[in-house]
């Protein structure tokens, strides 16, 4: 067991385990945050996405000992009376069948908005593309991002 | 009031079975379907709310326990809200009869003078007489549904929609799924699998790999290898060290997958006549041959299957993401033998499954090693590779079609052989074996052939084989598979994916053969007038007969599953250059009466994305020994720069008994998108997926 430092949503944790143990690991077996998906353990479907430092990274194939920056989670994005516009926009327009995947695109979508506040429709699906749904959501949380962003459904602006 | 009970209600006619009212009004409302993605604990607490006349924040449905829950069978087949939904509607309608006589009794009012108003009852003067909450000590639920002393008027047929009620946890992140439940001390646990179906294990370095960090035991029962850790981490990596020292024997051969089609056609089957008119194409002005097929296609669920399982003092309790709880139960009671009392399945939400995947096989895994480790909650993860390696897929098919059209466009021979393994393998389908770890501790080669679920409950193979379409004279022989080297289950919509892809195909053949619209070729074939609606609407919408851009096409389909659930037609629109997009699907569904609007689109817009991305990227690969298509790289599925625009037109039908949605897109949104590609390219392509392979591979066949 070796001892690693890291900063969740805000918050230091000091957590002691094996070398090589993945961040999705320590997220949510040791921190105790649920909201990362194990779907891959591959990097290849997204469920699993974390921003490190604002980027949206695969936590299932990421050794805790390679993280440095600053994590943050879908839990972390929003509070229930605060949430995040893109959380907020989810659930104002229902988009979500099973919602396995939505933790990976609502934090992609976050990273998304942060650099590009006004995205269109296509640099949505350009964002969301290495986040995989199998429910066939797709278009509601194109839609969903859109209306965070304050665009109008559909719009193509 | 109707005296017939729903089926459900025959099966558990007491109203305390499905629901209680506690003193602080929360009325606790108890289901056997589960919730899948697919919204229905939100529709029947919806129902439930609206019959009750309280608002829906009073109700609470709960996931389902096999010791608690009624037992409503499978959640498949789109039918829950038609059984569970009519069952709750009439036991919620007669609990608040019973609760307005309560009223009545206390405030010595005649019952038909008690109003309820916001989920309180009150006198013609409008004073307050009492609330549910009130009333809950001076009504016995504990009675049978269908008493006949009670006068009942069910509440009007459409309510306001009600939101997800598992959204908020699932989008603000909170622990909601089987993956993220945790017991204090639980373990960790993962399987070792063969290296293909009906290989055995020689060899494996046992004792090794039990001493490994964190290692609390190695388990090997036959040919079930598994090891059990105290961090996830730690049993992910003695399982990867275990498989590295197992030596396991040659298992059985698989089909070769350059022929599967030969091996369809030639391998033993039980054949069946589902319908035998003496079809008759000889002397018909127009015949068209073609034949169709689909790959072994997988349900590729985005979160590989979880379980959780507890075993102590001779009592087993499972944790499961399961579509069919009460089966699972009795499945893991016979192969662990345990009497069925001694076993109780809780429904835990997963990821969507979209037919038999693997959440059972994981569940009976966790079973058998609750049982090594008594007094521990122990926790099974399959990973990516084992879950597309070892689900049971929706089979391969293909089937061949002679269709006869007369001068005036009258389609009026019809025959159709199909060849398949069989579409259902759920928990107990055969007597012994139904579960993968009970297969692979006796060590038999493969597993019982899959069965089909019987004509009553739509055909299984044969779902959708037979055309809605009037047709004098109709064959449909269906060849089921009696081998099943590659294990096969229900994906959505069974057989009637391939069936309608290959009806619809030919009713197009037929029309272009014949020089009409297929449109036109649809309305002059079908009588029902629900049907042609459908068409209509969609093809409207779509704008239908518009020209096209070089290189674009437009193609319609229509199905009614099962030939008596909803009714469905989808225009395709794509664009087939150096590869095929679809541009956009246009949808008319008529589901009978809606109980949640929003959630019928969504079934609708899903099930149409993902049939779309069945047809044109899906195909489950291996070599002649084991599964090759392993992750998501070698089983591409649609994301979102391939999926294309749905847009959905709902007909309202609020006087007609619901039929059901989760399904109703597959066979006509993958027909219309084969329609399309052939309205584009002038060759039609009769193999799916439509890859650039197929394409080419119909092209030139053409030539």
């Amino acid at each position: 067991m070796v001892s690693f430092q890291l900063t969740v949503n805000g918050r230091d944790h000091t957590v002691d385990v094996p070398r090589g143990t993945s961040l999705l690991e320590v997220l949510r077996n040791d921190i105790g945050d649920k909201s990362p998906k194990f779907g891959c353990g591959l990097g290849q479907c997204g469920a699993c996405f974390v921003l490190i430092d604002g980027h949206p990274t695969p936590a299932c194939d990421t050794p805790v000992e390679y993280v440095h920056g600053e994590v943050r989670t879908l839990a972390g994005l929003g509070r229930p009376d605060a949430p995040h516009p893109v959380q907020s926009a989810f659930l104002e327009l229902q988009a979500g069948q099973c919602g396995y995947c939505v933790a990976g695109m609502i934090v992609s979508a976050a990273a998304l908005l942060r650099d590009n506040p006004r995205p269109t429709r296509d640099e949505v699906s350009a964002a969301l593309d290495r986040n995989l749904c199998r429910c066939g959501t797709h278009q509601r949380f194109v839609d969903a991002v859109l209306a965070a962003a304050g665009s109008a459904p559909g719009s193509e602006t | 009031m109707t005296p017939e009970l729903p089926a459900s209600l025959v099966a558990n006619p007491w109203i305390s079975t499905w629901l209680t009212v506690a003193d602080d009004g929360i009325i606790a409302l108890r289901v056997g379907k589960v919730e899948l993605g697919q919204g229905i604990l939100t529709a029947l607490t919806q129902i439930a709310a609206h019959e009750l006349g309280v608002p829906p924040e009073a109700v609470r449905a709960a996931a389902t326990n096999t010791a608690s829950s009624p037992d409503e069978g499978l959640t498949a087949g789109s039918l829950s809200i038609t059984f569970s939904g009519g069952a709750v509607r009439r036991v919620c309608a007669e609990t608040r009869e019973l609760f307005r006589r309560a009223a009545a009794h206390e405030s010595g009012l005649d019952t038909a003078q008690v109003q309820l108003v916001s989920g309180v009852f009150v006198a013609p003067n409008g004073s307050r007489v009492g609330s549910y909450a009130d009333l809950s000590g001076a009504v016995d639920l504990h009675v049978r549904v269908g008493d006949p002393s009670l006068e009942i008027e069910l509440a009007p047929p459409t309510s306001k929609d009600l939101a997800r009620i598992d959204l908020p946890d699932k989008v603000m992140g909170r622990p909601r799924f089987i993956h993220d439940l945790e017991f204090d001390g639980m373990l960790h646990a993962r399987v070792v699998r063969p290296p293909g179906p009906g290989a055995h294990l020689e060899d494996a370095a046992l004792e090794a790999i039990s001493s490994m960090p964190g290692v609390e035991q190695v388990v090997r029962d036959g040919d079930f290898l598994a090891v059990i850790a105290r961090r996830e981490g730690q049993a992910t990596q003695a399982a990867e060290a275990l498989a590295a020292t197992a030596s396991w024997s040659a298992g059985i051969e698989l089909p070769d997958p350059d022929d599967v089609e030969g091996w369809l056609r030639t391998a033993e089957a039980e054949t069946r006549l589902i319908r035998n008119d003496s079809a008759r194409h000889n002397d018909a002005p127009v015949v068209v041959n073609a034949t169709f097929s689909r790959p072994f296609l997988a349900h590729a669920s985005i979160g590989p299957s979880c379980a959780i399982a507890h075993y102590d003092d001779g009592r087993l309790e499972v944790w499961s993401h399961s579509q069919g709880v009460f089966t699972l139960c009795h499945a893991i009671a016979a192969a662990l033998d345990l009497s069925p009392d001694a076993v109780v399945v809780q429904h835990v939400e997963g990821p969507g499954s979209y037919g038999h995947n693997a959440a059972d096989d994981v569940a009976m895994d966790a079973a058998l090693l609750a049982t090594r480790a008594p007094g521990r909650h122990v926790r099974v993860q399959w990973s990516r590779g084992d879950e597309f390696s070892w689900e049971p897929f929706g089979p391969a098919m293909v089937g061949d079609v002679t269709a006869s059209v007369d001068e005036n466009g009258t389609i009026t021979d019809w025959s159709y052989e199909l060849w398949t393994n069989g579409h259902t393998a759920r928990p107990g389908y055969a007597p012994h074996h139904s579960l993968l770890a009970d297969a692979h501790r006796a060590g038999i080669p493969m597993l019982p052939p899959a069965v089909d679920p019987p004509a009553e409950r739509g055909h299984g193979s044969a779902r959708n084989a037979e055309p809605y379409y009037d047709i004098a004279r109709v064959d449909v022989t269906v060849h089921r598979l009696l081998t099943m080297p590659i294990r096969t289950s229900s994906l959505r919509s069974l057989g009637s994916h391939l069936n309608t892809f290959a009806l619809e195909s030919v009713v197009d053949e037929l029309a272009l053969a014949t020089g009409r619209d297929p449109l036109q070729m649809r309305l002059d074939n079908l009588s029902d007038p629900r049907a042609r609606e459908v068409l209509s609407t969609a093809a409207a919408a779509a704008g239908w007969g518009a020209p096209l851009p070089d290189g674009h096409g437009r193609g319609i389909a229509f199905c009614r599953y099962k030939n008596r659930g909803s009714y469905c037609a989808v225009v395709a629109d794509v664009e087939a250059t150096d590869r095929l997009r679809v541009t956009r699907l246009t949808i008319a569904v008529d589901v009978g009466r809606a109980v949640n609007v929003d959630g019928v689109r969504n079934q609708i817009e899903g099930g149409a994305i993902q049939a779309t991305s069945w047809a044109l990227f899906e195909q489950v690969r291996f070599d002649r020994q084991s599964i090759t298509s392993t992750d998501w790289e070698s089983y591409p599925i649609a994301r979102f720069s391939q999926v294309p625009p749905v847009e959905v037109h709902l007909l309202h039908r609020p006087d007609e008994p619901p039929l059901g949605s989760g399904e109703a897109t597959q066979g006509p949104a993958t027909a219309a998108i084969g329609n399309a590609l052939a309205d584009a390219l002038g060759v039609r392509v009769r193999a799916l997926p439509f890859t650039p392979d197929n394409i080419v591979a119909a092209i030139n066949a053409a030539d």
